[in-house]
């Protein structure tokens, strides 16, 4: 195994909402009213159940309650444990499967105070993703203004699987305003919902689910640079988060030969697809989905032709590896300084 | 890929004789609308002329996202005698068969019954295009092989269309495309995984289709492009629902083709598969072994569209972790996107890798001599 080194980044860490109840001191009265009259649940996402093996490592589920709700433990768990320097913290609560986008803006808005006030403010090395109402552009650029304020707010999050592909232009103004702001998009494995979970519709199992991820992240990548995102917005910064990483290579392979096909129905996209990946976008290390093996290793980061796409992750508190065994085995010690370090000071402005 | 206009382009080829190969993926075209209607009740082609065929998309004809060429094939390939491209045998051997000296073409006819709401008319038209592939093509071309095409969102009756075939020297797979209603692994596919079974066929899973369900998990996305470089995508999800539903494990001897929709994504999507496997495999007992085993041994992938990195030989690592006897040579002719067989390989192939890629693999799993 590569060896950690103290002062790094986690790209990825789950901070959990307890329960829906949680956030009504962050929510103005008609909202809080809304909530208790109407008897609304805890919004649980089908992308994480709450027992499911991968939502939490067993030696880092609690004995009650959700994993990743304590801060106590995710200091015990990663913070001090791997030497962090700070962690980056990326909030999964099924706010975005609410079709309503007045009540997903009030949750969104809840939820970022939330996390300012029960994070944020409680341990100086975390910091945080502003979470948006996407299905009201307007709502989410409000959002994004509001909560950029506070610097500690590094990035804004999305889902992967949204109520249209990413790249598509309505959602641009979320895109003017992270780049103007200093923010990078995150955008983290999971649904709304609101469309089938595969291109070839809905799957019967959870594992389904899970391991479709790396495919709807491949179909926004096209989406995003096809339409041209990082030629109108060249500094805005995307990061894959809980990607998978092995399946970058061959995929690019795949849309740099199309793209030289049929440029002409995109004049737009000024350069070719594996460029804009190595300037605009990062994938965090977690899920590692290779093989434990260092020679396969070896090959999947030479196929990158880059040793700055990748930023450290744990995922914490899924469960993606055992021990401190957050890095492959097979890592250089430059490279495992480029991704705890280096790549992501890189791409998070605002991570000082 | 090839937009340019090339004329002749293969009968000006300097060697006088090629190594033979095989076409795993080759796309025969009707001429006319009415050149199936002898293979039709007439109930059916009144049906066809009032309402046409009702697929699972909006488009009365053609598809919602325009091709980067008509029909999405070669300009240089219309037959001299009219017709759309891929409409002629005379054509097609002038073009394709004799100057690559393709000694096993395999037939996969596409907008056929396949993705239609009417599943009566869906039966109706994949037997049509059944008996129209023997006719037009393998009858009169000993090294075309054809592929049996079945109502693929209704089980039973695509089961007793394969049962019907089984046997038939003319044919050597069953064929699906990749965007169904359902994810292929579900139940209401089996039947056509047990009758091809049963008949020795392996079943071949074309890109393309349509079944209603966006064509992305996050919506519909705006571009030609989007939709082509997604058919990988596609598949990945397809295989993945084979996989986890147990097909594999319930059919052992059924064998699956991955055709057109590249196979770079086939070691990833193995290894992520046994990594989340080991910790949710209490959810899928059906699932007895690890994903990349079923896999390894009952999936083979056509080629084209070939991935192209920029440092070719960097395909050599993902094709070792596949395995070089699961890849089958395809052009796709006489579609645009077409790969011209002397130019796929790069450099450094060893003779028998690259007998089995061409044509080896081919023949052993489609049981020719």
């Amino acid at each position: 195994m590569a060896s950690l080194i103290a002062g790094g980044v986690d790209c990825d860490v789950h901070p959990a909402v307890p329960h829906l109840t949680s956030l009504l001191p962050y929510l103005n009265d008609y909202w809080r009213d809304q909530v208790t009259t109407r008897g609304m649940v805890d919004l649980i996402s089908q992308s994480y159940p709450q027992n499911s093996p991968i939502t939490a490592r067993p030696d880092w589920r609690p004995g009650s309650g959700k994993p990743g709700e304590s801060l106590a433990d995710m200091q015990r768990h990663v913070l001090d444990p791997f030497q962090l320097s700070h962690a980056i913290c990326n909030p999964l609560y099924g706010v975005q499967m609410v079709f309503s986008e007045d009540l997903q803006a009030a949750f969104c808005r809840a939820l970022n105070e939330w996390l300012t006030k029960e994070w944020l403010d409680r341990d100086q090395r975390l910091r945080g993703s502003i979470v948006i109402p996407t299905q009201s552009v307007e709502k989410a650029v409000a959002e994004i203004e509001r909560c950029a304020a506070d610097r500690r707010f590094v990035q804004v999050l999305m889902l992967v699987m949204a109520d249209t592909p990413l790249g598509k232009r309505a959602l641009w103004p979320i895109y003017e305003a992270a780049e103007r702001l200093d923010l990078p998009i995150g955008i983290h494995a999971g649904s709304a919902y609101h469309n089938p979970p595969t291109a070839v519709g809905w799957g019967s199992y959870h594992i389904e689910d899970y391991a479709g991820q790396a495919q709807a992240f491949q179909t926004q990548l096209t989406s995003l640079i096809v339409e041209g995102v990082f030629a109108k917005y060249p500094r805005l910064k995307m990061v894959m988060l809980e990607s998978g990483v092995s399946w970058i290579s061959p995929f690019l392979w795949r849309l740099h030969k199309f793209w030289r096909g049929v440029r002409m129905e995109t004049p737009w996209v000024d350069r070719a697809p594996l460029e804009i990946v190595r300037s605009n976008i990062r994938f965090s290390l977690q899920p590692f989905d290779a093989p434990p093996d260092e020679a396969t290793l070896i090959r999947l980061f030479d196929h990158m032709q880059s040793d700055e796409l990748v930023l450290f992750s744990t995922d914490y508190p899924h469960w993606q590896f055992d021990g401190q065994e957050a890095l492959p085995a097979g890592l250089t010690p430059d490279l495992v300084r480029k991704i705890m370090i280096d790549n992501p000071h890189a791409t998070y402005p605002r991570l000082t | 890929m090839n937009i340019q206009f090339r004329e002749s382009s293969e009968a000006a080829s300097p060697l006088a004789v090629k190594t033979a190969i095989a076409d795993c993926d080759i796309h025969p075209a009707r001429a006319t609308r009415a050149e199936l209607y002898p293979y039709l009740a007439k109930r059916w082609q009144h049906h066809l002329e009032v309402y046409g065929v009702h697929a699972y998309q909006g488009m009365m004809e053609g598809p919602p996202y325009p091709k980067a060429q008509p029909n999405a094939s070669r300009r240089d390939a219309y037959p001299p005698e009219g017709g759309p491209q891929g409409s002629s045998l005379s054509f097609m051997q002038k073009q394709l068969l004799d100057p690559h000296n393709v000694q096993l073409g395999v037939l996969n006819p596409l907008n056929t019954g396949q993705g239609i709401r009417n599943h009566e008319l869906s039966a109706a038209l994949c037997s049509a295009i059944n008996d129209w592939q023997i006719d037009k093509w393998t009858s009169k071309d000993k090294r075309l092989k054809a592929s049996i095409v079945v109502g693929n969102e209704d089980g039973l009756s695509a089961a007793a269309e394969i049962r019907e075939r089984a046997g038939d020297k003319n044919f050597v797979q069953v064929l699906l495309l990749s965007r169904n209603v359902e994810p292929l692994g579900q139940r209401r596919y089996w039947p056509i995984y047990q009758a091809a079974e049963e008949a020795g066929l392996p079943v071949g899973v074309h890109a393309f289709g349509f079944g209603g369900n966006p064509i992305t998990p996050s919506g519909w996305p705006s571009y030609y492009i989007e939709e082509m470089v997604g058919h990988s995508q596609c598949q990945q999800s397809a295989l993945a629902s084979l996989v986890l539903e147990g097909v594999f494990e319930r059919f052992p001897k059924l064998k699956m083709v991955m055709i057109e929709a590249g196979f770079g994504w086939a070691p990833s999507l193995a290894w992520r598969l046994d990594k989340v496997w080991q910790r949710l495999r209490s959810e899928v007992p059906h699932v007895k072994r690890p994903p990349s085993e079923y896999i390894r041994e009952q999936v083979w992938w056509t080629t084209q569209p070939m991935e192209d990195p920029e440092r070719r030989e960097d395909l050599f690592d993902v094709i070792k972790w596949i395995g070089w006897d699961r890849l089958l040579f395809a052009t796709d002719y006489p579609h645009w996107d077409y790969d011209e067989p002397s130019r796929v390989l790069p450099a450094g192939v060893s003779d028998d890798n690259r007998e089995a890629f061409y044509l080896g693999n081919a023949k052993k799993l489609y049981g020719i001599a």
